[in-house]
This record gives C-alpha cells, structure tokens and sequence, in this order.
C-alpha cells in the first residue's frame, strides 16, 4: 500500500502564507541494514518529492537514507490564486505516489 | 512449591489491585503526559500523526468484500464511526463461547473466520493492525470502560498476579518498574505508568504501528523473560489488567510514542 496524506488550507487570502502538510506511507530502507544471517537489505527509499503550484514548482525535496520512515513533509508557501497544489514522491523500486490539493483564494 | 514460595505466591494475590505499590486514581498519567511538546504535537495533528495511514488503510479494509462469504466489515456493522465507538474502550471483553477474555485483535479475526469464512490475520501483520487502528479510533478521547463481573474475574486476577510477579533473569516485576518507579529513568527514557491508552500505536522508535502484544514482548525480552507469543492468554490476561487499571483514562488511538 502506498498512501500519501496531503493538509491544505481550503481558502486563504491573496498574498497569505500557508502552510503544507505531507506525509508519505514509506518504510524507507536505508541500505545499510543487514538481516539476522548477515544479508544486506537494500535500500528503498524515497528520492525525490516535488509541489507543483497550478504548475509552478513551488518546492522540492532530495531524500537520502537515514530519513525516517512515513517522512512527514512541512512546507509554507504564498498563496498567489485560485487553483491546485500538484504533490509528486518518486523513490526506489519504482515508487511513485501523486496527490493533489485545491485551494481557492479570495 | 515450598512453604515459603507459596506463603510469597499468597502475599503478592492479597496486594494485586489494591496493594501499597499502587497508583493513586489523582496521580494516573498517559505516557502522552511524560513525552517532549515535539512528539506530542505530532499525535495532536491528523496531519501528522503517522498513524493515520494505517487508520485510513483501515478504513478501506473495513469496506472492503473478503473471504469465502463475500462479505465486508461494513455489510454486518455498517459505519464503523456510529458501530465502534467506545468498543475498543470495553476490551478485552470476555468471549461466552471461547469462555476466556479475548483482545480487540483476537475479536477481528473471530469475525473473519465464523462470519466472513476468511482466513485470520496474522499477529502485527499490517492488515491486522490497520483494521484495530480503525477500530479503536472510533473510540478516540472516550474513557476506558473495563466491566469485570464474575466470569472475567479470574483472568482479572490472572493478569494481576502477572504484572506483580517478578520474572526473568533480571528478577523484576511490571510493578516495580510502572508502579514504584514511575516518571524516573531507564537509561534515558522516562519510564511511564504503562497504561495502554493508545494502542495500536506509532512508536518513533519502531518507525511504525505496533500492538500492545508487540510492547509486552519488548518489555519482557527487556528484563531477560521469555516472551510469549501473541495472542496467548497470558498476554490476554495481562492486557485485561492494564486496560482495568488504567479504567476512565481517555482512549488515544492512533497515539505516538517516543
């Protein structure tokens, strides 16, 4: 299962500072671990997660191993109009997990 | 048993659930309580409370059709919101038919095997906790509501007995630790008063959702025991006891724990 939560205000005044909340279901295997017989478990992490405003990138983050699992993601951002914020987590093993979010701007 | 063990084995019965080492109603605290602002602001936050994902993988799983009957959670119990609210907060319950307590988790898969003919989840596998995670949120901010009447008193006892009675390689008991040493330091962790007001929970250090089971067999390999398995009735017991002792504290599902 790989779910991502995305918290959005829904209405904010032009001009506002808004915060983003992001959390990612991701075990976010370092690499480094090894099994009970000595195997290494490879690393599946996230790498990449992106905010796109009404397609603008407004945010972008670079993960590495070491990060906690389920990564929550905070952000503020300005809120300029009407239209959807764009979330994008891109990572090992071919993950990839979009989300959108509308806010509407007074 | 010798004379003396036995005459031991008695003293510690006569104290279990009313003995000096106990901890007054006034001065009961969550482990919400004894943790840092940070970790706090994030179980206060659906936003940010992890546990969240598997409350909502939950969610699905409930409406989701399984097993030989074709049947979801929901077909028999409906909305979960209105169904379980405050169920988790009366269990384990005692089971007329298995005539022994069973916990919320046991509950689950008696429904999955007589009415949904599936299969039963296996112990902290991620369904298994996701569907008790959606379970008990229902019950979120409601007290704990234990009823012991006749039947269930033995196990009551049972669990009592369990948590009062010293054990493994180190010798000690649940009690020494949760009721005479409270709020001190293991190491650096704060030591709370181990009531479960919050399970399933996301413990940081485990990154992700556990069982009270799970948090028993830490704390048993912790004082050198042998852990028992999930789900046996010794742990059952013992669940009974800490949800009976921690009656009337508010349910936290899903908490966050350090």
């Amino acid at each position: 299962m790989a779910r991502a939560v995305v918290t959005v205000p829904a209405r904010a005044k032009r001009g506002e500072i808004v915060e983003v909340k992001t959390l990612a279901q991701h075990p976010m295997e370092t690499g480094f671990r090894r099994t009970q017989t000595g195997e290494l478990i490879p690393r599946d992490i996230i790498r990449r997660f992106t905010c796109t405003y009404n397609g603008t990138e407004v945010y972008r983050v670079e993960l590495h191993p070491a990060m906690s699992a389920n990564p929550l993601i905070a952000f503020s951002t300005i809120a300029t109009e009407t239209g959807t914020l764009a979330f994008q987590w891109a990572g090992d093993n071919g993950y990839s997990v979009t989300e959108t979010a509308s806010i509407s701007v007074e | 048993m010798s004379p003396r063990t036995a005459l031991l084995f008695a003293a510690s019965l006569t104290c279990a659930g009313a003995g000096a080492g106990d901890i007054p109603r006034a001065e009961r605290r969550s482990g919400y309580d004894l943790m840092s602002r940070e970790t706090r602001a994030i179980q206060d936050d659906d936003a940010t409370n992890p546990g969240m994902l598997w409350v909502l993988d939950g969610e699905a799983l409930w409406n989701r059709k399984s097993g030989a009957a074709d049947r979801a959670c929901a077909a028999c119990h409906g909305d979960a919101r209105t169904s379980m609210k405050g169920v988790a907060a009366r269990y384990p319950a005692f089971d007329a038919a298995l005539g022994r307590p069973v916990n919320l988790e046991q509950r689950i898969n008696v429904c999955r095997t007589e009415r949904q003919k599936a299969p039963p989840l296996a112990f902290e596998s991620r369904e298994l906790l996701a569907l008790t995670a959606y379970v008990a949120r229902q019950s979120r901010g409601l007290p704990i509501d234990i009823a012991i009447d006749a039947r269930s008193k033995p196990f009551l006892d049972a669990g009592s007995e369990a948590f009062h009675h010293r054990q493994g390689q180190l010798n000690l008991a649940c009690s020494q630790c949760h009721d005479d040493n409270w709020g001190k330091r293991l190491a650096g962790s704060v030591i709370p008063q181990a009531h479960p007001t919050g399970y399933p929970l996301y413990r940081l250090e485990w990154q992700e959702l556990g069982s009270l089971g799970r948090r028993m067999r830490n704390c048993l390999i912790g004082i050198r025991a042998e852990p028992y398995a999930y789900g046996a009735p010794e742990f059952v017991d013992l669940e009974l006891y800490l949800m009976w002792r921690a009656n009337g504290m508010k349910m936290e599902t899903p908490a966050v724990r350090p």
